[in-house]
């Protein structure tokens, strides 16, 4: 009957082991975690996450390029025929749809605020180029149009609309 | 092949020794005695000379190491000052940055050589993926110590290839922000590059160790892929092939020291003595040259494939490309191993190393007009060549009769 009941089935031996095992793989894993944690953007990193810029100093028709958390930051003052380019785009045109309006704050149309990395491998397109008269990134030859939407070329998305509000007028937060 | 074994300790202080760590008998068996084909050729070499590439590789980098300063502000200026002020550092520096290249023509030549000779075949494939394990290592360490000079190709080399991490779906943007320890390439990612790249070198001379006690199981692949049939077949490793080796590494070094002493920044690019900025990309980034394959291979995806986009696809194929070689000894089924006696398998072979070379060619060149459709032919073949062209030989194709072992083609030759 012994020998039967050690064959058979589990014992209290084998919770024990399993149990022994389990608390070793948690206090293992609580271990290795900061570990590997520590790789992740520190305090200082983080501490730069939000930031104020006037865009009012920005003639039309011109850019400006700002930091925000160690990314480039696009600020366009887009002109009026930019911003009706833009608008008269049917949306099944686009590989990334999304309409001009769900780019920019509502009654600040003019301002285009856009983190500046090609969202294919990250280098900065160049402004005021391309087919479609926005931007053109060098490196793979990705073209966005003026609301930096993608057009043609291997990035898969529209240049990425960072967090930000118009904190007045012409003051901006992004972040 | 240790079955026999043929050290005898020589006087009571080596029998002592033995008893307790027998290093002297291993060194006897592995380095001096062991039974190695006759029959091999200059291709052979190249083993030997990628050990000596790592030595140069440690012994030139702890040096710079002590030197050079791991910070955005300094890090650029740190390297001229390595090159203008360090006594000898023009010179240790130059020997650190060719030797990254000389490592890659050698590591590419070793393994081309495996391709022909079949050398992945059984029973060698653990042999094999150790190979190309430590190439996958020695990819990321050069990778990540063309961060180090922080000049312009360094901070957007980092920024492009760390971009494929973002391809990744869902956690891909958490991981490249784990990877970089910021939003973007900075300070954070530069240090523990830094760190990473003073430890892969140990980590892959630890693999080769594994890799050549791997070797040293059923011993040495031959040009005529017949294995060792009796004593008569092999030469001891030492005087013969340490010989051999070390006037292969004394050819090696007169290129090499071509590059350092005339032509120390014929292998870099201009752009990366600009110190890195943020703000301006280069208007043309390259990898460094032998990355360049898997780079065209990366950039030819330049479409969708069903719900995978055209990043996430550059990047699986440039994955696969590195996985063909992985599972390589099992999609060549050929008993045959030697390129010499497979005459359909010598003119795709050919045709894959030509192929290869273009594939580094094209990713020099701007991603445009003609380049890219090459580019997707050049990276069609890459993949028609591992899973389809090699199982497919493997059956239609009818060998040339091999010679019955080794002496029986060394001494045909001397005959003929």
């Amino acid at each position: 009957m012994a020998t039967q009941a050690e064959h058979s089935s589990t014992n209290r031996r084998d919770f024990l082991y399993v149990a022994t095992g389990a608390v070793g793989a948690v206090g293992a894993a609580a271990v290795v975690w900061p570990l590997i944690n520590q790789l992740n953007p520190d305090a200082s990193t983080l501490a730069l996450a939000s930031i104020e810029f006037d865009v009012g100093a920005i003639p039309e028709g011109q850019s400006v390029t700002i930091t925000w958390r160690g990314l480039p930051v696009f600020v366009r003052h887009r002109t009026a025929a930019e911003i009706e380019e833009a608008r008269a785009v049917p949306l099944a045109d686009l590989k990334d749809p999304q309409t001009d309006e769900e780019r920019v704050k509502e009654g600040h149309e003019q301002w285009l605020v856009m983190i500046a990395n090609c969202t294919h491998l990250g280098c900065i397109p160049v402004g005021e180029s391309g087919d479609f008269d926005g931007w053109f990134c060098p490196c793979h030859g990705s073209h966005y149009d003026s609301a930096g939407r993608i057009r043609r070329g291997p990035a898969p998305a529209n240049l990425v609309v960072p967090p930000y509000e118009f904190v007045s007028d012409t003051l901006i937060q992004i972040g | 092949m240790s079955e026999h074994s043929t050290y005898t300790p020589g006087n009571s202080v080596e029998k002592w020794l033995d008893d307790r760590l027998p290093v002297v008998r291993f060194a006897k068996e592995h380095l001096m005695d062991f039974p190695t084909p006759k029959n091999l050729n200059y291709w052979w070499t190249f083993g030997a000379i990628l050990v000596m590439c790592l030595g140069i590789q440690i012994v030139t980098g702890i040096i710079l190491a002590m030197h050079y300063t791991p910070n955005v502000a300094m890090a650029f200026d740190s390297v001229e000052h390595i090159r203008r002020d360090v006594n000898g550092g023009r010179i240790i520096q130059a020997v650190h940055a060719v030797g990254a290249s000389m490592f890659f023509v050698a590591l590419y030549i070793h393994m081309f050589r495996g391709l022909y000779y079949g050398s992945y075949k059984a029973p060698r494939e653990i042999i094999w993926i150790l190979g190309v394990l430590i190439f996958i290592l020695t990819v990321a360490t050069a990778f990540m110590g063309y961060i180090l000079p922080w000049g312009q190709m360094s901070f957007w080399g980092a920024t492009v290839i760390s971009n494929i991490f973002s391809a990744i779906p869902v956690v891909g943007e958490n991981i490249k922000q784990l990877v970089l320890g910021g939003f973007a390439v900075g300070n954070p990612t530069l240090n523990r590059f830094f760190s990473l790249h003073y430890l892969l070198p140990f980590v892959i001379a630890a693999i080769v160790g594994l890799h050549i006690w791997a070797l040293h199981v059923p011993g040495n692949n031959n040009p005529i892929g017949v294995e060792v049939k009796e004593s008569r077949d092999t030469v001891a490793f030492h005087p013969y092939y340490t010989m051999k080796d070390l006037f292969a590494m004394v050819v090696f070094m007169i290129p090499f020291a071509w590059f350092v002493f005339f032509a120390p920044d014929i292998l870099g690019h201009p752009d990366n003595y600009i110190m890195a900025n943020s703000q301006v990309t280069p208007a043309h980034i390259v990898p460094e040259w032998y990355l360049l394959p898997f780079y065209t291979i990366l950039r030819a995806i330049d479409f969708n494939v069903l719900f995978i986009d055209s990043k996430l696809g550059g990047v699986i194929a440039m994955g696969g490309a590195l996985v063909m070689l992985l599972i390589l000894p099992w999609l060549d089924t050929s008993k045959v191993r030697s390129g010499t006696f497979r005459p359909m398998f010598k003119w795709f072979y050919w045709l894959f190393a030509i192929n290869f070379v273009a594939l580094t060619y094209l990713g020099a060149q701007p991603a445009e007009g003609i380049y890219t459709v090459l580019a997707k032919v050049c990276t069609a073949y890459y993949f028609i060549y591992f899973l389809v062209v090699l199982p497919v030989l493997s059956r239609i194709e009818t060998p040339k009769p091999l010679p019955t072992s080794i002496s029986e083609s060394v001494l045909g030759k001397a005959h003929a």
